[in-house]
């Protein structure tokens, strides 16, 4: 794979170039890649996990000759005709795959701003310096911008350590967004897509018998995973009311395909009994050595638990939590773009309907836009990998009418299913002061009270300075919400479920700025060209 | 919908956690393979409070082990392969004694990206 990338290195430098790079593998990720490639470009194609699919799609190693018949899997017939695309492409020779592979870097280079991509409308340059990129050329052959690249796990440099492209496709995707609860640093506590990312890779399951808690349509098909690998469902706790979707009810009618997926569940879980307990959250995860039962209460919409409501669910070993999903927002912001706060409280990057950012050259596809499930991630990256493919190429890459019209359901789909699976007031309050809310640094509910209440910590930046949280190995990427939260005083009785919009996108891009992307050896940073 | 059975090990790749032996099917994650010899926690953070897998998709660092003397790898991650040495991470980096000692500390990392990001910000501003 890599002799490609080293093979036929185009003249402008050292790195190879490329005319379209793109950073995932997942469902927008190769969407992206297979667009490109049918459109002529010359592309590469960045993701950290071993074989593509990403963390949806995720499934028994290739590698290893297990076989993989999509038992667990959503539109997996879908996902077999990207790869046959993704692989045809390689084939030709105008794919260069790099696996096992982190970007810890991005940034713009000399030559950004030009030709289409600087014709292309979008606001703010990207801060790159224009001039001075040595002899024009055709523009296929002016990077834009440079990936520095390091192994996704092990030691050692990557083979190949950098790239440059003309045109640059972000689809990092997402990952579960947490929120905090007494006992949730036991082992045997997991995210929710970490149980169902586990049962797909490993063909087997963290624990025996689960309960599942949280927020929104991806906690059932989690529980439906558990019990087609073997496992159990205590019960599946879900802390919105569900009324939400009746005034939204026409946009779930508009995309028939998730009514036919959630009758599935439905069935799955009258056939295995599993409680679906709406309006109910976790209180206190119990355990000394590992999680062994939770205790559970019924909530009002105005956030106070309902008194009388409590209950224990004991002979577990295992919790799963989500919370709506995290983008991975660290590349597009390394690299400037603007950003907005979705109805769902999460950050997000900013594009038109072609997928391009608010930085020329820059597309972006998939969660990063807003989540919205895997269907319209295939959608977003078909168009942005086409687009971006015409806009270094000089061809046409226009938005058809029916892509339009199924980007316009899809988005009016998630937007209602955000609104009906709000994150809950008064999660706050259900905090004592020793509670973990860092996982990494340990800092604990009561210190972050103490720098919000007594040194005035309003931000998450402040909490992070005297609190060290958000500071340790994930940097803030599992805390990073809850703390953003707790820090303008939302997530109580009484207050905001999340904080303002305005606040939120403070305070959420301050942590989504990391300037090193991924971890990585020292040696890379000796070795940064440039 | 139908339910799908653990398959069959093909085989089987065995390894050693703190040299006793651990095992899984191929191309199962080494946390696959701790949790398939029955444990749940791996990791002692700097308090001494247990950590098994988080996240399982590489984003928590909750499930560090040191693999073959290399520390910080993530065993959601990484398939276990035939004789690997796998090792309990302990203290602040889940780096085992010497935590500072490691190229792939993520906060040193960061020290020097912070220098890199600014070194950055100067460029562009030219």
């Amino acid at each position: 794979m890599n002799s490609q990338a080293t093979d036929a290195p185009r003249p402008t430098g050292r790195a190879p170039h490329f005319d379209v790079a793109i950073v995932g593998a997942g469902p927008a990720g190769l969407a992206a890649a297979a667009a490109a490639s049918d459109s002529g470009a010359r592309v590469a194609v960045v993701d950290a996990a071993e074989q593509p699919g990403g963390q949806y799609w995720r499934h028994r190693s290739e590698a290893a000759g297990v076989p993989e018949g999509g038992e667990y899997h959503h539109g997996w017939k879908q996902y077999l005709a990207l790869r046959a695309r993704f692989d045809s492409g390689i084939a030709a020779g105008r794919i260069t795959y790099l696996p096992s592979t982190s970007v810890w870097m991005a940034r713009p280079v000399a030559g950004a701003v030009s030709g289409a991509a600087g014709a292309s409308g979008a606001a703010g340059a990207s801060g790159a310096a224009g001039a001075g990129a040595g002899s024009p050329g055709p523009l296929a052959s002016h990077p834009a911008f440079a990936l520095e690249l390091t192994p996704a796990h092990g030691g050692g440099p990557s083979p190949v350590p950098s790239i440059r492209a003309a045109a640059l496709v972000l689809a990092t995707g997402g990952y579960d967004r947490q929120l905090p609860v007494p006992g949730w640093q036991l082992p045997g506590v997991m995210a929710a897509g970490g149980i169902q990312a586990f049962v797909k890779q490993n063909g087997m399951l963290p624990g025996s018998r689960f309960v599942i808690a949280g927020t929104g349509p991806f906690l059932l098909p989690v529980a439906a995973n558990i019990t087609q690998a073997g496992g159990s469902v205590a019960a599946v706790l879900e802390s919105a009311s569900l009324m939400g979707w009746l005034p939204r009810a026409h946009r779930a009618a508009g995309v028939p395909a998730k009514g036919i997926e959630g009758a599935g569940y439905v069935a799955a879980f009258i056939k295995n009994r599993i409680p679906y307990r709406i309006r109910t959250v976790i209180t206190e995860i119990l355990g000394t050595e590992h999680v062994t039962g939770v205790r559970t209460a019924r909530v009002r919409s105005t956030g106070e638990t309902i008194p009388g409501s409590e209950r224990e669910i004991t002979g577990i070993d295992g919790v799963g939590l989500g919370w709506g999903f995290t983008p991975q927002l660290e590349l597009p912001v390394q690299l400037g773009v603007s950003t907005r706060v979705d109805v769902d409280g999460s950050l997000v990057g900013i594009v038109d309907e072609t997928g391009l950012s608010t930085v020329p050259g820059l597309y972006l596809a998939g969660e990063i836009t807003g989540v919205g499930g895997a269907p319209l991630s295939v959608l977003e990256g078909e168009i942005a990998g086409r687009s971006a493919a015409s806009s270094v190429l000089g061809a046409q890459g226009a938005v058809t009418a029916s892509e339009r019209r199924i980007l316009a359901r899809n988005r009016g789909f998630a937007e209602a299913m955000h609104l009906a699976h709000p994150v809950p007031a008064g999660w706050a309050d259900r905090l004592t002061p020793e509670t973990t809310v860092c996982r990494c640094e340990e800092v604990s509910f009561g210190e972050l009270g103490h720098a919000h209440t007594e040194l005035a910590a309003d931000d998450l930046r402040t909490e992070k300075g005297l609190t060290r949280a958000g500071m340790g190995w994930c940097q803030g990427r599992v805390c990073g919400f809850a703390v953003s939260c707790l820090s303008a005083g939302a997530g109580a009785v009484g207050a905001e479920a999340v904080p303002s919009a305005e606040s939120a996108a403070h305070s959420l891009s301050q942590s989504a700025k990391r300037p090193v992307a991924q971890p990585l050896p020292l040696s890379a940073l000796r070795d940064l060209q440039d | 919908m139908s339910a799908q059975p653990i398959d069959p090990a093909q085989g089987e790749v065995r390894a050693t956690f703190e040299g006793e032996p651990i095992s899984c099917s191929p191309g199962a994650s080494v946390a696959a393979a701790l949790i398939a010899t029955g444990k749940r926690g791996w990791r002692e953070t700097k308090s001494g409070a247990t950590r098994g897998l988080f996240c399982g998709i590489g984003v928590c660092f909750d499930c560090l082990v040191e693999i073959d003397g290399e520390s910080g790898q993530r065993s959601c991650m990484i398939p276990l392969r035939e004789g690997m040495d796998v090792r309990q991470a302990k203290g602040p980096g889940g780096t085992g004694e010497e935590p500072r000692g490691d190229a792939r500390g993520q906060e040193l990392g960061n020290a020097l990206g912070d220098a890199v990001s600014d070194a950055r910000d100067e460029e562009a501003g030219e």
